[in-house]
């Protein structure tokens, strides 16, 4: 079959016009870019569900420990006890599994596997990935993935129970919590399955952005959503094999009985026969992931929230340069930080202060893209559409989030605040939030592009309130609930006196976090209705500068029908002075807007007549490669 | 000026690789990141004491060897194959499978001399990361493997020739690379033991 789809696919390459997909080619094992960029997309939104339904129930016994959970009882089954109460080993499930779903299932794959396949090829003027066959099995391996993840949840001893991170020990020792049992070894394959589909992915990413690019797009030419979907992936490609190889020795201990994180360790009054291991080497190996993860979360939505705020300002994008040395420093910086997750692992102050200062570096460049948005933002003639709000909600997030980023860094105060629900509330508002504002920006913003139609606004800025309000209402008051001492994971403080006064703010945060996440429902119901029903897109309607936006309302396998664009200026003239219109797409030459053109692309002018003599002349090289 | 360049690189389609070759570089880096994880772990943990020595097995010395002829033997079947020299082709590729599979016995004997030591899979982490260091790096070797016996099927076939090189290259840059991170990997063992 595989064969059969890559003869379509060359045809749609060199006749352009698109063949009649059967429907399992088509919606199902697909090759072409578009459809499984909406494979993720839709995966990813079942996923956001699920794990966010999740932290209802656990914030559910956050807010009212003493409340009858007698009504989960058909959903849950035995995890409600006798009394009605929440079981605790399936509360450390949930809080495990909510953020193993957000941070690799919705915020991974969802964002940067939705976008970087839907818009690289599209973007960039190419017909697909490098390679499409890799690129469907990195859906199929995502798939099985969470498949099995999926599975998991409803298995005897419940999925796993040893937080996202799955320390040693704990996650290594079956009898040391039933979280450790079979759905530990679940979520490992399911794991291994996820890296090989992020790899995949990623390599096809690389390649295809290096390797595909129409004529004239130069790597001064892209829009910033491809320069950070591009770093993105070279993150993931050096960070994943590592966290493979810290899983890989997790299994060898689990199931072999080896000792790599493992040593002197009683359980029950009998020692394990476990000597030599090192637990703090895990930590090492995964957070050398954990970090860069965070980037690769943040990224995709840093870059979609430059596209979308350039384009609903009417004004270039401040600092196009700028933002992406930044990138570039994020990506470089992220590789050298990771220690600052382990303050308080007893390693040595000295080296700590080391991580202290390369992790407080990278608010620099965290700054100056902040201060890039802001500043295309000043003055610009601003539409506010929901993918803007969205955008804009994002830049929020990243500041509000950030700036405690700057108090968790430092080694000495992190000794307060390490595993409270301060650090909870800094990564869901700086990497959760944000990235997920980027995800909704994105889709918001290439919905007409994906389905043709357009998503309904009023509901989008219903969705935006609602959610935005909703957030800083679910993760401002933990601020206080952490510097006040509350440790993150627990089932309940009811032993401790000074918990009681914090009860009350607890309850607010878990209604605060039910309304933010029935809200969501809103969006589910636009996106599915105005998929069939919505109103009828145009063909440009941000009218907006790049390349996606010159194919067909429904493009086909091969996107453009005829020839592919050639690009002849960046992605970001808008309001030129002088231009009849407030954008130029990167497919108008500079010799057709001489009003606009400043002095020194003028002179270009002439250099580009000859080429459009040549280029009538010359096939495009893109063409003859498929 | 930096107009004027920008501008020179918009006359030429951008720079390109053949996709699939760079995606095999690009496969390569994911599995230089994962041994350079490993065997970093192995530098952390040998740093925290309690570590078991032994000697390494002396097989590595001829496994290594191998690995090294057998690089050798598949470029000179890669250059036969740019001179359409047939016959040298085939020899080439066929000696540098059995050399594959040679090394891969050799390997399991480097197991077999480790039993002998009484250093098992199971116990001190310093024997254990042997067994995972070898491990994984036969894992990517018989990938290799058949991927060498791929192409050597093509070229009975005679599908590869001085016209058709592309999996004959990508085919020489995955064995070298293989053959290398296992010297790379030797030479660790070798100098933190």
């Amino acid at each position: 079959m595989a064969t059969a789809t890559v003869a379509h696919h060359d045809e749609a390459a060199h006749e352009h016009h698109e063949h009649h997909d059967n429907f399992i080619t088509k919606y199902i094992f697909t090759q072409d870019h578009k459809m499984i960029g909406k494979q993720f997309l839709i995966t990813g939104m079942f996923w956001a569900i699920i794990g966010g339904f999740l932290s209802i129930l656990f914030r559910l016994q956050l807010g009212f420990p003493e409340m009858s959970m007698e009504f989960l009882r058909p959903l849950l089954g035995g995890w409600i006890d006798e009394s009605g109460a929440l079981d605790p080993n399936f509360y450390l499930a949930l809080v495990t599994m909510h953020g193993t779903i957000m941070v690799f299932f919705v915020l991974t794959a969802g964002l940067s596997g939705t976008f970087s396949n839907y818009l690289i090829p599209l973007q960039i003027g190419a017909r697909d990935m490098a390679s499409g066959f890799m690129n469907m099995l990195s859906y199929w391996f995502f798939f099985l993935s969470g498949v099995i993840m999926f599975i998991s949840l409803f298995i005897k001893t419940g999925p796993a129970g040893g937080g996202w991170v799955v320390y040693p020990p704990l996650s290594a020792l079956e009898q040391a919590i039933p979280g450790s049992g079979l759905g530990m070894t679940l979520w490992l394959i399911a794991m291994t399955f996820f890296i090989a589909s992020s790899l995949l992915g990623g390599i096809n990413y690389i390649t295809t952005v290096i390797n595909l690019r129409t004529k004239g797009m130069s790597f001064s030419r892209l829009p910033l959503t491809i320069w950070a979907f591009f770093l993105t992936a070279v993150i993931g490609l050096l960070s994943f094999p590592v966290l493979f190889a810290a899983a890989l020795l997790l299994v060898f201990d689990r199931s072999f009985g080896t000792s790599f994180y493992l040593s002197d360790i009683y359980i029950g009054g009998e020692a394990l026969p476990n000597t030599g291991g090192s637990p703090v080497l895990y930590q090492h190996l995964f957070w050398f992931l954990g970090h860069p993860e965070v980037y690769i979360v943040l990224l995709p939505a840093l870059g979609i929230t430059s596209e979308v705020i350039a384009t609903n300002s009417r004004k270039p994008i401040f600092g196009y340069k700028a933002m992406i040395i930044s990138m570039l420093g994020i990506t470089i910086l992220s590789f050298i930080v990771w220690a600052h997750h382990m303050f308080v692992s007893g390693m040595n102050p000295f080296l700590g202060s080391i991580f202290m200062f390369l992790t407080l570096i990278i608010a620099v460049p965290s700054a100056v893209k902040v201060f890039n948005y802001l500043t295309t933002l000043w003055r610009g003639n601003l539409i506010f559409t929901p993918a803007m709000l969205f955008s804009i909600g994002l830049v929020s997030f990243f500041i509000s989030g950030g700036l405690t980023g700057i108090f968790l860094g430092n080694s000495a105060i992190d000794i307060q605040l390490h595993d409270t629900y301060f650090v909870v509330a800094h990564f869901h508002l700086v990497m959760g939030s944000a990235s997920f504002f980027g995800l909704m920006a994105g889709v918001y913003h290439w919905f007409p592009k994906m389905f043709g139609r357009m998503m309904d606004a009023k509901l989008g800025y219903i969705h935006f309130w609602l959610t935005f309000t909703g957030v800083y209402l679910v993760f401002f008051p933990m601020h206080y609930i952490g510097i006040a001492g509350f440790p993150r994971r627990y089932y309940s403080w009811t032993n401790f006196n000074f918990a009681d006064m914090y009860t009350d703010l607890n309850m607010f945060v878990s209604v605060a976090a039910i309304i933010t996440f029935a809200a969501q429902f809103i969006f589910i119901f636009n996106f599915f209705y105005s998929m069939y029903r919505g109103r009828k897109a145009t063909l440009n309607p941000w009218r907006s500068n790049t390349l996606e936006w010159t194919t067909p309302l429904y493009p086909g396998h091969g996107n453009w029908p005829g020839e592919i664009p050639t690009v002849y200026r960046w992605p970001y003239d808008y309001s030129k002075p002088g231009a009849a219109e407030d954008f130029i797409p990167q497919t108008v030459p500079l010799s057709a807007t001489p009003e606009s053109n400043l002095p020194h692309e003028q002179e270009l002018v002439a250099l580009e007549m000859e080429i459009m003599k040549d280029e009538s002349e010359v096939l495009v090289a893109n063409e003859s490669k498929h | 000026m930096e107009k004027e360049l920008k501008y020179v690189d918009m006359v030429e389609q951008p720079i390109s690789m053949h996709p699939k070759k760079f995606a095999l570089w690009l496969f390569m880096v994911s599995v230089v990141m994962v041994f350079a994880g490993l065997t970093s772990a192995y530098i952390v943990r040998q740093a925290e004491g309690n570590w078991l020595e032994y000697d390494l097995p002396e097989i590595f010395w001829i496994t290594s060897g191998i690995a090294l002829l057998s690089s050798f033997t598949l470029h000179w079947a890669y250059f036969s194959a740019k001179k359409d020299n047939f016959l040298n082709l085939k020899i080439g590729m066929g000696l540098t499978v059995l050399l594959g599979i040679a090394f891969l016995i050799g390997q399991w004997y480097s197991w077999v001399a480790m039993v002998d030591r009484e250093v098992f899979f199971v116990g001190n982490p310093s024997g254990s990361f042997l067994y995972v260091f070898t491990g994984l790096h036969a894992a990517h070797l018989i990938s290799g493997v058949i991927f060498l016996i791929i192409v050597l099927i093509s070229t009975l076939r005679l599908q590869v020739h001085s016209k058709a090189m592309d999996v004959m290259e990508m085919a020489t840059t995955y064995w070298h690379f293989l053959g290398g991170l296992w010297l790379y990997l030797f030479m660790f063992l070798l100098l933190n033991h």
